[in-house]
């Protein structure tokens, strides 16, 4: 066990590409931690979609050994924290697991919006921060302006900020020195009971379901019992370790301390981010505050695009639930669209992910139905109702009112681009909280819907500012608003996968879209189609297809029989990616294509 | 029963490659040569003939078909040659029917005797169009009233003459499309094969097409309503459709193309030309290589002038069958269908195309309607579907 004074805890708060995971890199490969040849890059990023997408999902942890100019040898812990908007209360548990931060801003780009939502996270963890400034030898580097920038968009002082670069290791030393000098040492009470905060868990093939916890008061034990406080079940501690990254043995951890243990938990999901650890007898009296259930936010249906892989998805998703208690599912029955699954993620990304790694590693072809939020129904009994799926809206004559998840959107932009994003947000029932200049770039707060961000706000983000704006939101509240649901019919009957929550004064104009763009994406019936939205038994939108009247070949002899032959085959196979709704058979393509707006 | 390719009789296609321009709608393997040896020619086509009555002795011939390319660019005795030929190794039923297809130039027309000399009784005329700017904007080399004057000829020399003409034309009005249709049927004609434009890949029309440079075509109702006209004009001068673009007065169907709507056999001679030939029990499907160059190379080594063949499995030999029959107003047999299909139609899916309006069943048949004859692809897609 270590002196509380010669640890040092602490995490990297950075923007996507701003050179988090390589500084990772270089502080452990500097202070030996894993030798050379074991050096790949951005070791910490273990899933391949993390190290694609340059992004971190899960929590990862290191202990480095550093001997300081000081004479004495430190233990550093860094904990490398997810850093996108959907892992938010994630992030803020690993936040407190710490003691410290260091802020990285690439000093050729400036501060960027994730990095500010993720420093204010450090700062509610009342963090010592020490801004560090990377990329410093690229000619576009403008480290007095960056400096300025965190100065008066963060409040820090930077006159400290400390310039490297963690590609070539220039600085690095003295980014290790001022984790000792400038980051405070953890407090705790080694003879209190034991009071441990669990801050990540996965699932390892070998071992079980691994966790992660920082121990804050007391010691834990090889061959503890201890007690899950929020869900009161009781373990044996079969393996403890520190993390280096490989798991290393360790006899006991004390307080200011982190590592990992495994207890013969069978699934990621009875454990719970944020929980307490204590031990079985004599533990402690009170929790530590903050615990929050994961609550997903964002709703979609998927459905395999082959019928037959229905069970291949349903295995698919057991096994990714194992790793990742916050992604809920459900069996869902869509007319449309067969057997598939609702399923609820922390966010949009994490939305993403999760369908990549279905696509990916299990080699599924998936529909994805249009990502919808929670929506509260207040009923007029006075019951409150959650809804996921648009499709389950009750009549309306037993709603009272229904209110929508608000976020609080912080976007940083070139000033060019300005007028294009508050048009967006204004656009999509946006309220400007705020609108600032650093230098060229401006920040503008908005508070907005849920839903219209869910529904190809960032596509749309990017593609006006070439994407140079840069986006992050917090979840606000829940508020009323004027929201009815939108069925689409085709030929009279209501395509469930195609239901949406919209709000009123939208309704027409998506409508409008809605059915223009179905007339474009369904193939010609031998009878007209009528393609109508409405809300409840009111259509606002009409557009008819007609009938197919024409499609035959004007010649064919001895020479086309073998093409006409092949063209049937293809017809055929055409056919069998249509779905058959009620007579009229709809391209899977629709389902996708129709959810893409424009604007 | 046991399919029977007799029922569809028995022809033979030989195929001239060679015209003296290529047309920018036309798909078809034909080529511009500066100089052909036609003794050569005729030589490969004799010899293709004696390989193939080797294989099928004895068949009686229903029907000969002259194809191009521009076949009445051949040599009178080349075509002489060939039917000789053709007499000597099989027998021809009496009312053996020997098509020519010409362009309808003044030199041609100058020829049309010395076929009737070889045996032709049939010609089958490029015509396309009866107005001399629609002429020239599908690149065809002649006049109106160089056809016409070609026509008259024709009429004097063969018991039996038909013509092409191609309809839903850039900038064409129905009205426009109805008068010319009139000043055709007022010929005495009594077989008019009417084909809808279509832009075929790979054609000078469909690079115009992508390049948005062929304008004024019409959409799907448009195409409609002119194939509906055409029908309707037709019906009315006695001239009613036989098959999807073909129109006869009662008698005068083209025997070899009714051939490979019945699905009977026949051979194909000459480049890119293909053939069917039922053996047994099995139904082979034959291709000669498309180059004329490598074709009459082949054969004049002594070599098959054929790809290797391919044997269609019972489902092809079906769809085969749908695809061809169907086009037909009379339809196609019932017992014959299921004599390939193994089992019938699907009840449902003949009530859903019978109460849709496209097919009528009677006598012991399925035939599509004149509805069902416009939207053809989906009444064949759907009844091959109920049939599997």
């Amino acid at each position: 066990m270590t002196q509380l004074s010669h640890i040092r805890n602490f995490s990297i708060v950075a923007h996507i590409d701003h050179g988090k995971s390589t500084l990772a890199d270089r502080l452990i490969q500097m202070t030996g931690t894993v030798a050379q040849r074991d050096m790949k890059a951005q070791l910490l990023d273990s899933m391949d979609i993390e190290r694609e997408r340059g992004i971190t999902i899960k929590a990862n942890t290191v202990r480095i050994e550093y001997p300081a100019k000081d004479g004495q040898t430190y233990i550093l812990n860094l904990i490398d924290t997810p850093g996108h908007v959907d892992f938010a209360y994630e992030v803020s548990r690993s936040m407190r697991a710490v003691e410290g931060s260091l802020l990285v801003v690439d000093a050729s780009q400036g501060v960027e919006a994730q990095t500010l939502a993720n420093v204010y996270q450090a700062i509610d963890a009342g963090h010592d921060i020490v801004p560090v400034l990377n990329k410093i030898d690229l000619p576009a580097a403008e480290p007095d302006r960056v400096k300025a920038q965190i100065e008066d968009v963060i409040g820090l002082d930077a006159s400290d900020a400390i310039p490297i670069s963690a590609k070539s290791g220039l600085g690095i030393p003295d980014v290790l020195e001022a984790i000792v000098t400038r980051l405070p040492a953890p407090h705790g009470d080694r003879d209190a009971p034991l009071k441990a905060m669990l801050v990540d868990s996965w699932y390892d093939a070998y071992l079980g379901v691994v966790v992660m916890i920082r121990v804050m008061d007391g010691v834990i034990r090889k061959g503890d019992r201890v007690r899950m406080m929020q869900t009161n079940a009781v373990y044996g501690i079969d393996k403890l370790a520190v993390l280096k990254p490989q798991m290393v043995d360790i006899d006991e951890l004390g307080p200011g301390e982190i590592g990992v243990f495994t207890a013969s938990i069978k699934q990621v999901r009875d454990t719970r981010v944020g929980d307490t650890i204590t031990h079985e007898r004599k533990g402690c009296d009170a929790p530590l505050p903050g615990f929050k259930p994961a609550q997903p936010v964002v709703f979609c249906g998927l459905f395999p695009v082959d019928a037959a892989d229905f069970e291949n998805l349903r295995d698919a998703i057991e096994k990714l639930s194992l790793n990742d208690a916050s992604f809920s599912s459900e069996m869902e029955t869509s007319a449309a669209l067969g057997f598939g699954f609702r399923c609820g993620f922390l966010g949009l990304l994490h939305l993403e992910v999760i369908r990549d790694r279905l696509e990916r590693e299990y080699d599924l072809d998936l529909i994805t139905t249009a990502p919808s939020v929670v929506f509260k129904l207040h009923m007029k009994d006075g019951e409150v109702r959650d809804l996921h799926n648009p499709a389950d809206m009750p009549d309306l004559t037993y709603v009272d009112h229904i209110e929508e998840p608000r976020i609080k959107a912080t976007i940083m932009v070139p000033d060019d681009y300005l007028g294009d994003i508050l048009k967006l947000c204004q656009d999509r029932r946006g309220i400007q909280l705020d609108l600032s200049y650093a230098g060229s770039r401006a920040m503008v707060v908005y508070d907005l819907p849920l839903a219209e961000v869910v529904f190809d706000f960032y596509d749309r983000l990017k593609s006006v500012t070439k994407g140079y704006a840069s986006f992050d939101y917090t979840i606000s509240e829940y508020r009323e608003d004027f929201l009815v649901k939108m069925s689409i019919l085709v030929n009279e009957e209501p395509v469930d996968a195609l239901a949406m929550m919209v709000h009123r004064d939208r309704a027409e104009a998506r409508g409008r879209a809605m059915v223009e763009k179905l007339k474009e994406l369904i193939p010609r019936h031998m009878f007209k189609i009528p393609i109508q939205a409405a809300i409840g038994a009111r259509v606002i939108a009409r557009e008819t297809l007609s009938a197919m009247r024409k499609d035959v070949t004007a010649k064919c002899y001895g020479g086309d029989a073998s093409r006409k032959r092949k063209l049937l085959d293809k017809q055929k196979a055409g056919k069998k990616k249509m779905r058959q709704f009620g007579k009229v058979e709809i391209p899977q393509e629709a389902f996708i294509s129709a959810l893409k707006m424009d604007g | 029963m046991q399919e029977d390719w007799r029922d569809g009789g028995f022809g033979i296609y030989v195929h001239w490659p060679f015209c003296q321009s290529k047309c920018p709608y036309c798909d078809f393997n034909s080529h511009v040569a500066e100089r052909v040896d036609q003794s050569r020619w005729l030589t490969a086509y004799l010899a293709e003939l004696d390989r193939l009555a080797a294989e099928v002795p004895g068949r009686l011939v229903n029907a000969v078909f002259f194809g191009g390319g521009t076949p009445s660019l051949m040599q009178p005795d080349v075509v002489a040659g060939v039917l000789e030929r053709i007499r000597k190794l099989w027998p021809q039923a009496n009312d053996v029917e020997v098509t020519l297809e010409a362009n309808p130039g003044s030199i041609e027309a100058g020829r049309f005797r010395a076929y009737r000399e070889g045996g032709v009784n049939r010609v089958s005329m490029g015509m396309q169009a009866m107005r001399d700017e629609d002429l020239r904007r599908l690149g065809r080399m002649h006049r109106v009233a160089e056809a016409r004057a070609a026509f008259d000829i024709a009429r004097d020399c063969f018991d039996r003459v038909s013509f092409d003409l191609i309809y839903a034309r850039q900038d064409q009005s129905l009205a426009d499309w109805r008068a010319e249709l009139d000043e055709a049927l007022a010929m005495a004609v009594d077989h008019l094969s009417l084909y809808q434009l279509t832009v075929e890949e790979g054609t000078v029309f469909a690079e115009r097409f992508k390049r948005g440079q062929l304008r004024g075509l019409p959409d799907e109702d448009k195409a409609a309503d002119f194939y509906e006209v055409t029908q309707e004009v037709c019906g009315a001068a006695g001239m009613q459709a036989y098959e999807v673009s073909n129109h006869a007065r009662p008698g005068a169907e083209s025997r070899h193309n009714q051939v490979y709507w019945r699905s009977g056999d026949w051979l194909g001679i000459g480049p890119g030309a293909h053939g069917r030939l039922t053996l047994g029990s099995r139904r082979w499907t034959t291709e000669a290589p498309r180059a004329p160059g490598e074709w009459l190379a082949t054969v004049g080594r002594g070599l098959a002038g054929e790809l290797p063949r391919e044997a269609l499995t019972p489902g092809e030999r079906l769809d085969e069958f749908l695809i061809m029959g169907l086009r037909l107003s009379e339809g196609i047999a019932l017992d014959r269908m299921l004599g390939l299909a193994g089992k019938g139609l699907r009840a449902d899916i003949q009530a859903e195309l019978e109460s849709d309006g496209l097919i009528l069943m009677g006598n012991g048949r399925i035939a599509t309607t004149e509805r069902g004859r416009l939207v053809l692809n989906h009444v064949i897609r759907r009844i091959s579907e109920g049939l599997s």
